[in-house]
C-alpha cells in the first residue's frame, strides 16, 4: 500500500486553507450546493491530488474546453464509473510507484460522482472499489437527488413526491415518483467491512465536510462520502437559499449526518444533538413547502412524509441509519 | 484448473495463444492488468494469476465486478502512465462497450486480448469475429493471430505501436475462441534483453495526469471542438501504418523472426489463379486445402489478413488485382450490408474499387459460433470461385458455407 497524506484536522473557519483548487471557470447554476462541495473537496485535499469526476453537471457545467477550474489535475470518467476511475488510478499509482518507475509519494485521488452515476448507474462499480484496501481513494457522491444536467429526472436519489421531469404531477396521477430514497453511504459502510472511513456530509456544514474529506484521504484504503447539496434548479427555490435549505434538511431529520470510522458510527451536528434528544426535529413541512418540486402535495403527502421520517428516527435500529430491527432476544451492540 | 508454472527463460515453449499472452504481460513488464471471466479469452487471464502467484510477473492484478470496470479501470490507470493489458470475449466484450469507445477520443494506449466468441443469444463458446469488429470504426487498432508465436509477437508489437507518441491508440489482439486460446503450439521465445530492446516503457509525456502536471483531460467540447479532436485520432490511425512498418522491420531484426509482410500473409499465391482471402485460425484447413488442391494441379493460394485496422488497402490492392478471382471468407456477419456480405467482404470490396485489374468476387460466411472450417468446406469455397473465375462474376455474390439446409 502507497503511503497517504496526512492531513490534520482544519479547527474553526478562521483556520481553513485560504488556497483554492477549484476556482473561476465553470459555469453552474447560481446558489449550486454540488459547486460548493467541490471547492470544499479540493480546499481540504489539497495540491496533491488528482480528481476524477463523472458525467453530469460537475462535469458538463464544470469544465468546458478552453477553461477549467481545476487548479489540480482532473480527469473525466464515465457516468458509472467514479469506483473503477478510483481504483484504476489509484492502482496505476501504485504499480509505478512500487517499481520506482515514478517518484514514492503520497498522492489523494478523489473520485466524485452524481446521485444517478452513484447511487444507480456506479453503484456496483463504487462497491467493488470499496473491497481493494490496498488502493487509497475516496469517492465523493455528491446527491442533488435527480439527475441534473439531463434536466433534472428521477434518480435512485429523489425524494418521494417530488416533481422531475420524468416525475409529473399530472391529472390522474398527483404523486409519480412512488420510490424512497435509497440509504447510499449507510448501505457502503455496512456492505464493506474493511472500508476505514465512511460519511455523510453537506456544505452548509463546511468545516465538517472538509474534515471529513481529510479524515477519509488520511486513513487511506478505499473511503466514501455522500453529500447533501440542494440544487435551485432541481429543487426549484431561489439560489440564495441553498445554504438554509441544507440546514433545514438536516434540522427536519430527512438528511443525517454521520461518519463511520474503523467501524465506529457517530452522528454529527444536529444530527447527533437530535439523536441525543438535545434538539426536536423541525417539521418536514418546514422544508418542502419551500421548494416548487413539492408544491403539489396535499396535506396528506406533507403527512406522509413526516410519518416516514419519524419511522426513520423512532422505529430503525439506529435512527436515520440502519432501517432493520433486531428479532426479539437479538440486542443492538452495547452503547 | 491448475495450470504449471512456466520458465519463461526456456527458449522453446509448448503453450496456447492465451499463454504467449500472457507471458508476453510478464517480459513486458505490465503495470496493472484487469480481469473478469468469461470464456474463452479468460484463460489468459488464468496464466496470468499464476504468473504473478509464481513471482513471474510483478503488477498490480485487480478482478474488476464487470468488464464496463474491467476496461474503465485500466483506462485510467494507463492515463497516469501504467502499462495496461485486459481482455474479454464477446458479450463480456460488449459489456465493455462504453469504455471501449472513450479509450480511443481519450487517446490511452489500451491493449486488450479478444478471444473471439459469438454474441450470445442463444448461447455458445465458439468463435465469431463480430465481438472485436464492433469497435472498427472508433479508432482501435485491430490485428488478428494465427498461431501462438504470432500472439505473442502480436503483444509485444500492440504496446509498441499503441504506446508510441504518434500513435496513443488502443490495441486489440483477436484470437480464436478455443482454436488459439486452448490449444497449445511450440514457440520460439524472445529474450527478456531481446524485448527489452524492442519494447521501450511507455511515457505518457505531457499528457499524464499527476500532481506535478495538473492538466483538465476530456473537458466537454461539444460542436466547438470534437470534429477538430476526431481528425486528429483519425490522422493517429494514418501514421499507425507507418509505425507498424517500423515496428515490425526491428521485431525482426532484434527478435530473428522470418521476414514478412506486417499486414498481410500469402500463402501459394505467386502462381495462383484464384484465392481465398479470411482472418485468423482457419487458415489452418485454408492451408492444407491449397497444398491438396495445388496437388491436383489447381493454382489456387490464401492470404490473410493480420492487421484489421489500419486495414492494409495498399497491400490487398496489389495482392489481390492479379486473381482471376478471389473469395473472401467472413467469420462473422453484418446482416442487411451490400450484397448482404460480411464484413471483411464488404471492406475488401470497398479497397479494390479503384483497382485495374479489378478481380471478380464472391463473399463466403462460413464458421459461425466456432463450427469448424473443414477441407471439405475450403474445397467447396475454392469451387466457387473458380465458377466466378470462368464466368467473370458471381452469379450469387454471397454464400453460406457448411450451414444445414
Ligand atoms: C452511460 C450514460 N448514460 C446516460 C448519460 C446521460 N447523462 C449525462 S449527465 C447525466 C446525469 C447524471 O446525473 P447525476 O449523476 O445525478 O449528476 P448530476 O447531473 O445530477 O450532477 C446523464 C443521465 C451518460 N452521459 N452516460
Ligand atoms: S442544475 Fe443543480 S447541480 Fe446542476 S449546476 Fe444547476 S444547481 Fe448545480
Ligand atoms: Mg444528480
Amino acid at each position: 500500500m502507497t503511503t497517504t497524506n496526512t492531513l490534520p484536522l482544519i479547527r474553526g473557519v478562521q483556520n481553513s486553507p485560504l488556497e483554492e483548487y477549484y476556482t473561476s471557470g465553470h459555469r453552474t447554476c447560481q446558489g449550486c450546493e454540488s459547486a460548493l462541495t467541490m471547492k470544499l473537496m479540493v480546499k481540504a485535499a489539497g495540491p496533491r491530488s488528482i480528481v476524477l469526476g463523472s458525467t453530469g453537471c460537475m462535469y458538463v457545467a464544470n469544465t468546458t474546453y478552453y477553461s477549467t477550474p481545476w487548479v489540480v489535475p482532473w480527469m473525466h470518467t464515465q457516468l458509472g464509473s467514479s469506483g473503477s476511475a478510483a481504483t484504476g488510478t489509484a492502482a496505476g499509482l501504485k504499480a509505478l510507484m512500487t517499481k520506482k518507475k515514478i517518484k514514492d509519494e503520497p498522492i489523494n485521488v478523489v473520485s466524485f460522482c452524481g446521485d444517478g452515476g452513484g447511487m444507480d448507474m456506479g453503484l456496483s462499480a463504487i462497491s467493488a472499489s470499496l473491497t481493494h484496501p490496498e488502493y487509497n481513494h475516496l469517492v465523493l457522491c455528491y446527491d442533488n437527488e435527480s439527475y441534473a444536467n439531463t434536466d433534472i429526472q428521477a434518480s435512485g436519489a429523489t425524494p418521494w413526491g417530488a416533481n422531475t421531469s420524468f416525475t409529473p404531477p399530472g391529472k390522474l396521477h398527483r404523486i409519480m415518483q412512488k420510490r424512497w430514497k435509497k440509504n447510499m453511504a449507510a448501505m457502503m459502510a455496512v456492505g464493506h467491512p474493511g472500508v476505514r472511513y465512511v460519511a455523510t456530509g453537506c456544505a452548509s456544514y463546511a468545516v465538517d465536510l472538509m474534515n471529513k474529506i481529510r479524515k477519509a484521504l488520511t486513513l487511506g484504503g478505499p473511503t466514501f462520502i455522500h453529500t447533501y447539496d440542494p440544487c435551485p434548479k432541481g429543487w426549484d427555490f431561489d439560489p440564495m437559499y441553498s445554504h438554509e435549505l441544507g440546514m433545514l434538511g438536516v434540522e427536519t431529520g430527512i438528511w443525517v449526518q454521520y461518519e463511520v470510522e474503523d467501524g465506529v458510527i457517530s452522528l454529527n451536528g444536529p444530527s447527533r444533538m437530535i439523536a441525543r434528544g438535545r434538539r426536536k426535529r423541525k417539521p418536514v413541512y418546514d422544508f418542502l413547502k419551500r421548494q416548487g418540486r413539492f408544491a403539489h402535495f396535499t396535506d396528506e403527502d406533507v403527512d406522509y412524509y413526516q410519518a416516514k421520517i419519524d419511522e426513520m428516527w423512532e422505529k430503525w435500529w439506529l435512527p436515520g441509519i440502519i432501517p432493520i430491527n433486531p428479532e426479539e432476544g437479538l440486542q443492538p451492540p452495547p452503547g | 484448473m491448475t495450470i504449471s508454472t512456466t520458465d519463461i527463460r526456456e527458449k522453446e515453449q509448448l503453450i496456447s495463444g492465451s499463454e504467449a499472452i500472457a507471458i508476453a504481460c510478464a517480459m513486458a513488464d505490465v503495470d496493472v492488468i484487469t480481469a473478469y471471466p468469461i470464456r474463452p479469452y479468460d484463460t489468459v487471464m488464468q496464466f496470468v494469476s499464476k504468473l504473478i502467484a509464481d513471482g513471474t510477473l510483478s503488477c498490480e492484478y485487480i478482478i474488476a465486478e464487470s468488464e464496463h470496470s474491467q476496461f474503465e479501470i485500466v483506462k485510467h490507470a494507463s492515463a497516469v502512465g501504467a502499462r495496461v493489458f485486459t481482455g474479454s470475449s464477446g458479450v463480456g466484450w460488449f459489456y465493455a462497450f462504453e469504455a471501449l469507445a472513450v479509450t480511443c477520443g481519450l487517446r490511452l494506449p489500451m491493449v486488450a486480448m479478444v478471444g473471439n466468441r459469438a454474441l450470445d443469444d442463444p448461447g455458445a463458446f465458439g468463435t465469431e469475429h463480430n465481438d472485436a469488429l464492433a469497435v472498427r470504426d472508433l479508432g482501435w487498432m485491430l490485428r488478428w493471430v494465427d498461431t501462438a508465436e504470432e500472439a505473442m509477437d502480436a503483444a509485444f508489437m500492440a504496446w509498441r505501436v499503441a504506446e508510441d507518441p504518434r500513435i496513443y491508440l488502443p490495441c486489440a489482439i483477436s484470437t480464436d475462441g478455443a482454436f488459439l486460446t486452448h490449444s497449445q503450439q511450440i514457440v520460439q521465445m524472445p529474450s527478456q534483453e531481446q524485448v527489452d530492446e524492442f519494447l521501450p516503457p511507455y511515457d505518457r509525456g505531457d499528457f499524464v495526469l499527476h500532481p506535478d502536471n495538473p492538466i483538465t483531460i476530456a473537458p466537454q467540447v461539444n460542436e466547438d471542438w470534437l470534429i477538430e479532436i476526431r481528425r486528429q485520432t483519425d490522422a493517429a490511425m494514418r501514421r499507425a501504418r507507418d509505425v507498424i512498418i517500423e515496428a515490425q522491420d526491428d521485431m525482426n531484426r532484434i527478435f530473428n523472426r522470418e521476414e514478412e509482410d506486417p499486414f498481410i500473409e500469402e500463402y501459394m499465391t505467386e502462381d495462383a489463379d484464384v484465392v481465398l482471402v479470411g482472418m485468423g485460425t482457419l487458415s489452418l484447413p485454408l492451408k492444407v486445402t491449397v497444398r491438396r488442391l495445388r496437388e491436383q494441379g489447381k493454382k489456387v493460394g490464401f492470404v490473410r489478413v493480420k492487421w484489421f485496422r489500419p486495414f492494409p488497402a495498399p497491400e490487398l490492392q496489389v495482392a489481390l488485382s492479379k486473381f482471376k478471382a478471389i473469395g473472401i471468407i467472413d467469420r462473422d456477419y453484418s446482416l442487411g450490408a451490400p450484397q448482404n456480405g460480411g464484413v471483411l467482404y464488404t471492406e475488401i470490396r470497398s479497397a479494390l474499387y479503384d483497382v485495374t485489374p479489378r478481380p471478380p468476387m464472391i463473399g463466403f460466411i462460413c464458421g459461425l459460433g466456432g463450427r469448424e472450417v473443414t477441407v471439405d468446406s475450403s474445397t467447396e469455397m475454392f469451387d466457387k470461385t473458380f465458377e466466378v473465375a470462368e464466368t467473370g462474376h458471381a452469379e450469387e455474390p454471397l454464400l453460406w458455407i457448411g450451414v444445414r439446409s
